[in-house]
């Protein structure tokens, strides 16, 4: 097997690409699940309300404007072939170069602070918050998944005892989504980790939230886990922003992993209607 | 009930306002969140005066997009209302009329809504482009070295509100949800 070379500046400019592309139009799984919770929302405050947000993806092609002012982290999800040499640069500078061009000369809004406690502004939304996964071939995929504050605020983990068992996993989730009301800007997404490590499992969470809305998980168990969870939280008639109704949630992904004997640990990574992602493969 | 109000807010204006009404706002608002808050409190402390006058005001909860050439403004749907909590009483003693912002507030802020006959109104949270459709005109009146921080008076026209907290203790996250699930029995 050969290896391929890719450019840097490849991957800079499709980084650049993609970080417009996600922040002003929705993928097509999301903006369908819009359309369809609106149809069948029979609350109507909820339905007027969930007209408004579509009109809002309207507004947002149509003026060129973010479909969220929360253009959020530059989460970047990197799918690395083996087989692939990147020249040129670091592919971490790459990426963050990548950020800095799409979100200063894309108009986006720059919200990192450099420092968690000392609070400076970056001013070009850098560092990227990158994932690498290193996969067989030679392919280089790459995700650009901008994440607003208001849900990842209000996202939580647990370390569950293992007797505590799926009733321990459903109630927590439950109890995060009734937490957190009407503060991600519901109708809401989320990624669910189960297992793993305290670390893995929140990555299992986040990674969860790439997944379309119109795949269930591969695995039946986990897949009828997820109707189940999406159901009881829709039956909590949050509702649209939290004024009631029957959407809630337009979607619920699992990603489960092998743990510790010892451990059952779940985190509950929200997201809100503005569930944004974008990829291109190199 | 749908309400066309005009800024500034006055206390009567206010009163038939409830949670779960709609509200078409126009007039003048001014913008600030978390950094302009602890900004306006140091301001306060000092018993020197605020940015603009608080008495009647609309203060709406936004950090908006940069705005492309030729835009008024970028996409300026609202942040999380609840970091604010605790400067917000202290500013409604001052005779801040009405707030915009998304989500829960604390009990000290319910209380000071009631108190002083104000009232807080939800922007449609991720709505960025459609807020800022009803945005005429912005400008910075101070602190830009706050960036989207920084405080901002913009003139809105009909500007797309619904009633969460009301003068009289009513609280649409509780009440909305509530008269939804009662529907279902
Ligand atoms: S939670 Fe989502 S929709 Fe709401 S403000 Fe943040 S990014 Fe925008």
């Amino acid at each position: 097997m050969s290896v391929r070379e890719l450019k840097a500046g490849a991957i800079t400019r499709a980084v650049e690409q993609l970080c417009l592309r996600a922040n002003l139009t929705l993928p097509d799984d999301v903006h369908n699940a819009m359309q369809r919770a609106q149809d069948a929302e029979p609350w109507p405050l909820a339905k007027q309300t969930l007209g408004l947000l579509r009109q809002n993806e309207q507004d947002a092609l149509a003026k060129n404007l973010p479909i969220c002012q929360d253009t959020g982290m530059a989460c970047v999800f990197i799918e690395l072939g083996q087989d692939v040499h990147i020249t040129g640069g670091a592919l971490r500078d790459a990426v963050n170069e990548g950020v800095r061009r799409g979100y200063v000369g894309g108009y986006l809004r720059k919200s990192i602070t450099g420092d968690p406690l000392r609070r400076r502004n970056t001013e070009d939304n850098t560092p990227a918050f990158l994932t690498v996964d290193l996969v067989p071939g030679d392919r280089c995929r790459i995700t650009v998944a901008p994440k607003g504050a208001g849900s990842e605020n209000m996202s939580r983990l647990g370390m569950l005892k293992p007797a505590d068992g799926v009733q321990g996993v459903k109630d927590f989730v439950l109890e995060t989504v009734r937490l957190a009301g009407s503060n991600p800007c519901p109708p809401i997404v989320l990624g669910v980790g189960v297992g793993g490590s305290f670390d893995k499992c929140a990555a299992l969470a986040k990674h969860a939230l790439l997944r379309g809305l119109d795949i269930p998980n591969p695995d039946p168990y986990y897949a009828s886990l997820e109707w189940e969870l999406c159901d009881a939280i829709n039956a909590l008639g949050i509702g649209p922003q939290g004024f009631g109704g029957a959407t809630t949630c337009l979607g619920v992904a699992i990603e489960q992993a092998p743990t510790h004997v010892a451990c059952l640990p779940v985190a509950v990574n929200i997201n809100c209607h503005v569930t944004r992602r974008a990829s291109a493969e190199l | 009930m749908q309400y066309q109000l005009n800024t500034p807010l006055t206390r009567e204006a206010l009163a038939p306002l409830r949670a779960g009404d709609t509200v078409l706002l126009s007039g003048t608002v001014y913008t600030a969140r978390d950094a302009a808050h602890a900004r306006m409190m140091e301001l306060l402390d000092k018993g020197e005066a605020l940015p603009f006058d608080i008495a009647g005001a609309a203060v709406y909860y936004v950090g908006p997009t940069p705005e492309r050439p030729g835009q008024v403004i970028g996409a300026a749907g609202p942040t999380t209302a609840g970091r604010m909590d605790k400067f917000t009483p202290r500013l409604l003693d001052l005779g801040l009329a009405c707030m915009i912002g998304k989500g829960k507030r604390d009990q000290a802020v319910k209380a000071s809504v009631v108190k002083n006959g104000a009232v807080y109104l939800a922007a449609l949270g991720g709505a960025g482009a459609l807020m800022a459709a009803s945005i005429e005109s912005c400008e910075i009146i101070a602190w830009p070295d706050l960036g989207c921080e920084a405080v901002r008076r913009l003139r809105v026209r009909d500007m797309p509100l619904t009633v969460l907290l009301d003068a009289h203790g009513g609280d649409l996250y509780q009440s909305g949800p509530e008269a939804y699930l009662q529907s279902l029995v």
